[in-house]
């Protein structure tokens, strides 16, 4: 067992945890944040993208241990039912989702890329989308998203 | 996953200290965290090497040297490596998605050799040292195998050092589920002798190409690659791609490397 020390969505908080433990284990089921979810478990879908002091990680691909003194955002950091984030809210008028399994992933992805590309074109998106999976919608509309969060993150 | 137990090593002793012990190394964990998670591997010992102040990317002259835990994407954006050696930085932008690329590492991905990963290529391809806790290491004689390289059991990357050359180029296959290279060149030509490094393609790993390197040694153009042939019988064949086509693969991105220089 090991003590992590992290900072969760703006808070500190800390846990005893087996070393073994992933960063999305940690997040999901010692934190019972379960907006963050695991698709794959072999590092492909992306479902489990959170920012690791602002950047965009795999949670289900590192130790929960490797986060010691970080700062984690998860897909609850970032908006409120009643006041969504400009992404999550161009994901919901763009239908950028159907089942929504992998759209925090995307929302967390697509935040961390507008961040480093306020004008991303359709192919930047699709290639900065490439470490998430989604079986539902054929990424058109996740494009469409993108686009319009990018625009709505700038005004 | 397996139990085990996680070391945060110190320093580069520290962290070789565990590793003569019997730990693992830890990088990126691009490679090793699924491999764990698969239970292909079940290391007694993780020891990370996140605090043992190995990330940076310095100019040391006529080289660039890049510590073992600079992240791809560090390489990807350094203006140094850009304008120095921009094949090098354009090949760390193209591996995996940009989550592998915000936590992947150089050292990792060195050391583990995967016959599919770009940064071999890189470090063969210009004729790079791999700079270790005990020695230096020139690419030529690293790279020994499939996953095999000639570091000893305790001895551990600190960084790998790639000369600046005139023209060089990488230019890739991917998968096009995966992203991995299912062959990829690097090219580089520097002081009239033209050097080609194939991943992706061999069931040895990353190699140069003698043939070719010599007719582009003669004649630096795409058609001097007519008529080129690559050995059948060493091409890696599975469902992806039938060894015939791995070989055809080589000569036609070695030829758009070329171009791309």
């Amino acid at each position: 067992m090991t003590k992590v020390n992290i900072t969760l969505n703006g808070k500190a908080v800390s846990a005893d945890v087996p070393d073994n433990t992933l960063l999305v284990s940690f997040i999901r089921d010692t934190m019972a944040l379960t907006g963050t979810h695991v698709g794959c478990d072999t590092s492909q879908c992306g479902a489990c993208i959170v920012h690791l002091d602002g950047e965009s990680v795999k949670s289900c691909t590192m130790l929960a241990v490797s986060a010691e003194g970080a700062e984690v955002t998860t897909i609850e950091g970032i908006g409120s039912a009643e006041s969504l984030h400009p992404m999550q809210q161009a994901f919901h008028e763009n239908h950028g989702l159907q089942c929504g399994y992998c759209t925090p992933g995307m929302v967390m992805s697509a935040i961390e890329l507008v961040g480093k590309n306020p004008n991303p074109s359709d192919k930047d998106i699709r290639e900065g989308l490439e470490g998430n999976i989604c079986r539902c919608t054929g990424y058109h509309n996740i494009v469409k998203s993108v686009q319009a969060g990018a625009q709505m993150m700038g005004d | 996953m397996y139990q085990t137990n996680y070391v945060k090593a110190a320093s580069t002793e520290d962290a070789v200290g565990h590793l003569a012990k019997g730990g693992q190394l830890l990088a990126g964990g691009m490679t090793l965290i699924p491999t764990m998670k698969q239970r292909l591997a079940s290391p007694e010992t993780v020891v990370d090497l996140a605090g043992c102040g190995l990330a940076g990317i310095e100019d040391a002259g006529d080289s660039i040297r890049i510590g073992a835990m600079t992240r791809h994407v560090d390489v990807a954006e350094s203006a140094l490596v850009q304008n120095a050696i921009p094949a090098l930085a354009a090949l760390a932008g193209g591996i995996g998605d940009r989550q592998v690329r915000n936590r992947g590492t150089i050292g990792g991905s060195v050391a583990n050799n995967d016959p599919s990963a770009c940064y071999p290529a890189a470090v063969l391809g210009l004729g790079g040292t791999v700079h270790t806790s005990t020695r230096d290491i020139a690419a030529d004689d690293f790279f020994t195998g499939m996953f095999e390289t000639a570091l000893d059991e305790d001895e551990m990357i600190t960084a790998v050092s790639f000369p600046k050359v005139a023209k060089a180029a990488y230019v890739k296959f991917p998968n096009p589920a995966s992203r991995y290279a299912m062959v990829g060149v690097f090219v580089a030509a520097g002081d009239g002798h033209v050097r080609v490094a194939v991943t992706g393609a061999s069931s040895d790993g990353v190699f140069r190409h003698d043939g070719m390197e010599s007719a582009l040694s003669a004649n630096f153009d795409a058609a001097a690659l007519d008529g080129a042939s690559v050995d059948v019988d060493d091409m890696i064949g599975d469902i992806h791609a039938a060894p015939d086509y791995r070989a055809h693969l080589v000569v036609e991105m070695t030829k758009r490397a070329v171009a791309a220089c």
